[in-house]
């Protein structure tokens, strides 16, 4: 694609209300997201920080597993999940939206 | 210069050079281990050594062919782009499992147990960020640098050599904890003194980097990530084995052999006040996002798709190896104490493990696994090593030639070939520096260098990434001074905090002039509100245009539209 062809078609994109959808909806998926990453992530910091008998109580009577074991390993997993449904939205939705609207743009 | 030499032939001479060094070294020690009897505690192991062996020359071969693929600066940097996501995922975990998060994390957790779970989270909350604000937009911005993306509508010339700037600390910080690293470890597992170590590393990255260039880097990745994953399973599913895939029963017997008892079960000292915890949580968070090296592996691939399915791919495995790790520290609590004559110094548990903390990991090996599979993990630590430090001398070798020499120096009018040539010249500089950098800092505290990596790139990297990307009113002269601002201040944060100022430069205890244990929540803040600052007061001509720019760097960077495809020649 020359300069100028990619001129035009961005021209068409910025027209299109549905690449401000597409913006629109990306940034909201990002923001939430990483908020909810940030809170997970710096809450369980901060009851470290603060509450650590919180953490530091057994799971069950005559268990030596604290509560603080799962839910470390659940913000591992949690991470993990969060971050794969991300990319899985941005894999089949976004990228359909873009190519709809690059295709709209080329005609 | 580099072009008048065969490839190949040098190859070859140098493959024989490591082989031969090797053996020599070997037996040298090898026979004054024997000669001083019982006092040498690590006799020359040679499984771990015919392991290694074996691992360089797999990985030499592979550079031979992937020099081959290597003809042009885009090969050089970025593999052709023809590497898929998946691969990528396995190579971004390779760059990010280094051994000190290897060996670090499960001697913590063999030291004190919970904390080190705190410490494996803290590294892995990086990859969502990065995925969801950074992964595709590099890859629809950029061709060979994160400075082509900050850069993308700014003045070339101040960006560029901010960039390099930020780059170069980053690399070398990290680089010098990896070598002095490296030279211990390797001193420790395979008996070869500490110099021969660091130049064996050295030496070897050097050639995978300059011959084989990003393909050599990225298949070295990935076989390391493989073996590693592998041998971590195999030690963790041992351990597990042992109790029955109960993990109660193996904290339960962890706790009744620990000298700590209850308390490994528990958050200890690991977070001592808040401001610090919020700080090396930011640092961690964002710096992931601020790292020239993995930054630099995003534009392997051919599209923002497979972009994002390398980051899923590499926080999956990232997140499936501190889990492992967190097993094997509480796997080695529990059978290294079953035969202290063994693993402790003089047999004695309370004197701590041969070769110090960070050896759980190894003697756990030897423990489910005996002399071979202690020869395994010996060679795949050490090919850990190489695979880091061959990374970071590539994002190192590409601030230079591309973004110092072609863009500030040639104003973009270099050829592929003289770029290439001054990115392999760099290669082997830094291969030098790296060796030099080795030799020097062997005796120093190295502990905080990673941290202060992470702290750069969270305080300088980042915030310039992320708003010149994001933030429409952004100009060159608000990025490149908050860049700065992020860049002395995390620095200079760091010489005077506890970690340098009293650990490394042993000055008295509490006389530290910055009390927190990371920089980043002063210093990234600093370099966003001084970015804002300046970009809003910035009325010239130049940052109109610049404002301007940003509709179209918008559309591209949300659809992909002109981002370069796979760009072979």
């Amino acid at each position: 694609m020359t300069e100028k062809t990619i001129a035009s078609v961005a021209e068409h994109v910025l027209a299109n209300p549905k690449f401000a959808h597409l913006v629109r909806t990306r940034n909201r998926y990002a923001a939430v997201l990483t908020l909810l990453v940030v809170v997970i992530y710096f809450g369980y910091i901060l009851l470290v920080a603060f509450n650590k008998p919180f953490l530091a109580q057994k799971l069950g009577e005559g268990w030596v597993t604290t509560l603080g074991i799962p839910l470390g390993l659940g913000v591992i997993v949690l991470t993990i999940a969060i971050t794969v449904f991300y990319v899985h939205v941005a894999n089949t939705r976004f990228d359909a939206m873009a190519a709809e609207l690059l295709k709209e743009a080329g005609k | 210069m580099m072009s008048t030499i065969n490839p190949n032939r040098a190859l070859c001479a140098l493959l024989i050079a490591a082989f031969v060094g090797f053996f020599l070294r070997s037996v040298d020690v090898f026979a004054a281990g024997a000669d001083l009897g019982a006092t040498q505690k690590q006799v020359t192991n040679w499984v771990a050594i015919a392991m290694f062996i074996g691992f360089i020359g797999i990985t030499l071969w592979i550079t031979k062919w992937a020099s081959k693929k290597t003809r042009t600066a885009a090969d050089f940097y970025t593999a052709g782009g023809g590497i898929t996501g998946f691969q990528n995922g396995l190579a971004i975990a390779g760059d990010y499992m280094s051994a000190a998060s290897f060996l670090g994390i499960s001697g913590l957790v063999f030291a004190s147990g919970f904390d080190g779970l705190i410490f494996s989270i803290g590294w892995l909350v990086g990859w969502p960020v990065i995925t969801f604000l950074m992964a595709e937009r590099l890859r629809n911005l950029g061709r060979f640098t994160f400075a082509d993306v900050a850069g993308y509508r700014f003045s070339q010339t101040p960006i560029r050599i901010f960039a390099a700037c930020g780059s170069l600390v980053v690399v070398l910080f990290y680089m010098i904890a990896q070598m002095v690293g490296a030279g211990q470890l390797i001193k420790l597992l395979f008996g070869l003194d500490y110099l021969v170590a660091v130049i064996s590393v050295g030496g070897l990255m050097t050639a995978y980097v300059l011959f084989g260039g990003m393909t050599a880097t990225t298949w070295v990745q990935i076989i390391k990530a493989v073996l590693l994953l592998m041998g971590a399973t195999f030690m963790a599913l041992a351990v597990l084995w042992q109790f029955h895939f109960s993990p109660e029963a193996l904290f339960a017997k962890a706790v009744e052999v620990h000298a700590k008892k209850d308390a490994i079960m528990a958050p200890g000292g690991l977070i001592k006040d808040p401001v610090s915890a919020v700080s090396v949580g930011l640092a961690l968070m964002f710096g992931t996002a601020g790292l020239p090296h993995i930054l630099m592996r995003f534009f392997t691939v051919p599209s923002a798709k497979e972009a994002r399915k390398s980051v899923a791919w590499a926080t999956t495995w990232i997140g499936y190896f501190y889990i492992l790790t967190f097993i094997i520290g509480f796997g080695a609590i529990v059978l290294l104490t079953q035969n202290p004559v063994a693993y402790f110094v003089n047999g004695d548990i309370t004197q701590g493990l041969q070769g110090g903390g960070n050896m759980a990991a190894v003697h756990l090996a030897n423990a489910v696994g005996g002399n071979v599979f202690l020869g395994f993990i010996s060679a795949v630590a050490f090919a850990t090593i190489l695979a880091v430090v061959a990374g970071l001398t590539l994002s190192g070798a590409s601030a230079v030639a591309h973004d110092l020499y072609a863009t500030v120096i040639k104003k973009g009018k270099a050829d592929s070939w003289a770029e290439l040539r001054v990115s392999k010249i760099t290669t082997v500089c830094l291969g030098l520096v790296a060796i030099v950098l080795g030799v020097v800092f062997e005796k120093q505290n190295v502990a905080f260098m990673v941290m202060l990596a992470f702290a750069v790139a969270c305080s300088a990297n980042f915030p310039v990434l992320f708003m010149s990307v994001l933030w429409k009113n952004c100009t060159t002269r608000g990025a490149v001074t908050g860049g700065f601002v992020g860049l002395v201040l995390s620095v200079t944060l760091t010489v005077l905090s506890p970690a340098v100022w009293e650990a490394a430069l042993g000055n008295s205890v509490g006389s530290a002039w910055f009390p927190y244990a990371s920089p980043a929540l002063f210093s990234m803040t600093a370099a966003f509100i001084t970015i804002w600052l300046v970009s809003i007061t910035d009325r010239s001509e130049q940052a109109k245009k610049e404002r301007a720019l940003f509709t179209a760097q918008h559309i591209r960077s949300e659809t992909g539209l002109g981002a370069s495809s796979t760009t072979s020649h």
